[in-house]
């Protein structure tokens, strides 16, 4: 048996003097999509931070594919595999697709002590193949962000993880301030990542989207995971039971 | 409503049209006097000088921060330039110290924007008094006289070149450098993301502050460079040199298209505005209208192309909404 792609045990986290979380350990498979639900404050966004490299644990161990790592920062995150997507901040608005998807890990021509010429064509065919690789499909690589609805932004934020290999995408809210129509189509980016055996983190307030794309939902509560079990062996309701 | 998209897309374009009209407009007004040989080789003094420092600003403001103290710098450079030649120093290491006296105070300036996160336009203004001040003690304890232009290789900045002077080549080097630091490196597309979104460059790992650093570095070096140029073409500094050319340089970067918010801008469009300030100045005297109105046309200019600017981001958040409906 594989070691679980995710593996934090016994972390704790202290945000001057408040005990954000308290012990947390979570195992996440290969390819599971995983709910995390919770309140404001219940400690899932302090959780993501650190899988994000954002903040560091106070105590606890994180272990990826089985090895312990300390995740230094943002870039150290994504070097393992781990690629975050933040509800408003995941693109820049006023670049094109192109270079949005290749933001810090652009293809050089030419470089020197790892600054150098970006190889445009590239990243524009490559962007256009990322792109169309999760169903998506946009008029050109040099359109702007900026022009681009929520959803089809988090789908752009989606194809540039699923570009580079990325094992595993934690999504914060994605649907939040989306339409109906445009929240189904980035339920159906999560659902999708299974296929690829990409591991989804989908952080949530709405118990109904995580329904229908998780495999397992986790709920958080005062910094605590209180309930940890497959979606086919629970309900809605349970799952509001223990927030 | 076309043009406006054209704009959107190219504003150097809309700005080289605007220049060409001004062009145009003064070589009547003033009955041909004003594209005469020496009025043009008049320009081409200081038009290359400015440039060189609005480019740097232009730089930092895509990178998302404001630099003020642009001007004080570009006159605080040559002074220690004049001083260091003084002392009894030979000219390139002193042009070299007061270069990275430039530089440094674009490092101060960084610090202490990011350090304690303050508005730069705050910090820079900080810097502006200062410097300036330092520029005139040192000017006024008599420790930076005259050049002797015998010993100062004017061939390397001021020399004429038919109706050119060899300062147009540093800034045609100078804008060609940044344009394909801004639109074909890496580090330009740092640049531009820190200056649209400072969270999501640092969400996909970008060292934001150090990419803030080295803008606000080359900003101040440029305002520096600019400033020796000026000194070696007139021969003696001036601890009033560069006073409110900041203003100049920010009204071409707005004129040639660089979004205040930042991450938004093209290096022609800023040439091609501060030539088009220029060409205001001198066409205007030219044409005998009183110089004083100088200023209320670039005033002028400068609100229409925000207005404009505005206008555009309005539309392109509707644009937007459009789509997700």
């Amino acid at each position: 048996m594989n070691a679980p792609l995710i593996e934090c045990t016994g972390l704790q986290k202290w945000y001057s003097g408040v005990h954000a979380l308290k012990n947390v350990s979570l195992r996440v498979e290969r390819g599971e999509a995983v709910g995390l639900v919770g309140d404001n404050g219940a400690g899932k966004t302090t959780l993501i931070k650190i899988l994000s490299g954002v903040h560091q644990a106070d105590a606890g161990k994180i272990r990826i594919d089985g090895k312990d790592v300390t995740i230094k920062n943002a870039r150290h995150a994504m070097e393992l595999g781990l690629e975050t997507i933040y509800q408003y901040n995941s693109m820049v608005p006023t670049m094109t697709i192109a270079r949005n998807v290749f933001i810090g890990r652009e293809p050089l021509s030419w470089s020197l002590f790892g600054f150098g010429v970006m190889d445009q064509k590239k990243m524009r065919a490559e962007s256009v193949q990322a792109i169309a690789d999760v169903d998506l499909h946009l008029r050109s690589p040099d359109a702007l962000v900026g022009e681009l609805s929520g959803g089809q932004r988090q789908g752009v934020a989606i194809a540039r993880a699923m570009h580079f290999k990325s094992k595993a995408l934690i999504l914060d809210e994605p649907t939040n301030h989306l339409s109906v129509k445009e929240t189904d189509k980035v339920l159906g980016f999560v659902r999708d990542l299974k296929k690829q055996n990409v591991t989804g983190i989908f952080i949530s307030h709405n118990m109904q989207h995580v329904f229908q794309c998780c495999d397992r939902v986790v709920a958080m509560a005062r910094g605590e995971i209180v309930f940890d079990s497959p979606i086919s062996k629970t309900s809605i309701d349970e799952v509001h039971g223990y927030l | 409503m076309r043009l406006l998209k054209i704009y959107m897309q190219r504003p150097e374009l809309v700005a080289l049209v605007v220049l060409i009209v001004f062009t145009t407009y003064f070589a009547v007004a003033s009955n041909g006097l004003f594209l005469s040989n020496a009025n043009v080789r008049g320009m081409f003094s200081l038009y290359p000088e400015l440039a060189i420092l609005a480019l740097g600003f232009s730089l930092l403001m895509v990178a998302g921060e404001f630099d003020l103290s642009i001007g004080s710098v570009m006159g605080l450079c040559p002074i220690v330039l004049c001083a260091m030649i003084n002392f009894g120093l030979p000219f390139w290491p002193a042009f070299i110290l007061a270069l990275v006296v430039g530089a440094a105070i674009g490092l101060f300036n960084s610090a202490v924007t990011l350090r304690f996160g303050i508005p730069s336009f705050i910090t820079t203004l900080g810097t502006l008094f200062m410097a300036r001040s330092v520029a005139v003690v040192l000017y006024s304890s008599g420790l930076a006289t005259t050049l002797d232009t015998a010993a100062v290789p004017t061939w390397a900045f001021s020399e004429p070149l038919g109706i050119f002077r060899v300062s147009a080549i540093w800034l045609i080097a100078l804008a060609l450098l940044v344009w394909l630091l801004l639109e074909k490196t890496n580090f330009g597309n740092w640049i531009r993301a820190t200056g649209g979104s400072v969270e999501a460059a640092k969400a996909m790992g970008i060292p934001t502050s150090l990419v803030k650093t080295v803008c606000f570095m080359i900003c101040s070096t440029l305002a520096g460079l600019a400033g020796i140029i000026q000194v070696v073409r007139i021969g003696s500094p001036i601890p009033s040199m560069g006073e409110s050319m900041e203003l100049q340089a920010i009204a071409a970067a707005v004129i040639g298209g660089i979004a205040l918010s930042g991450g938004v801008g093209n290096i022609v469009g800023v040439v091609i505005g501060m030539a088009i300030i220029r060409v205001i100045d001198s066409g205007m005297i030219m044409s005998r209208v009183d110089a004083s109105w100088f200023k209320f046309a670039i005033g002028f200019l400068i609100v229409c192309a925000v207005i404009a600017n505005h206008w555009l981001e309005r539309r392109a958040r509707n644009i937007k909404l459009e789509v997700a409906q």
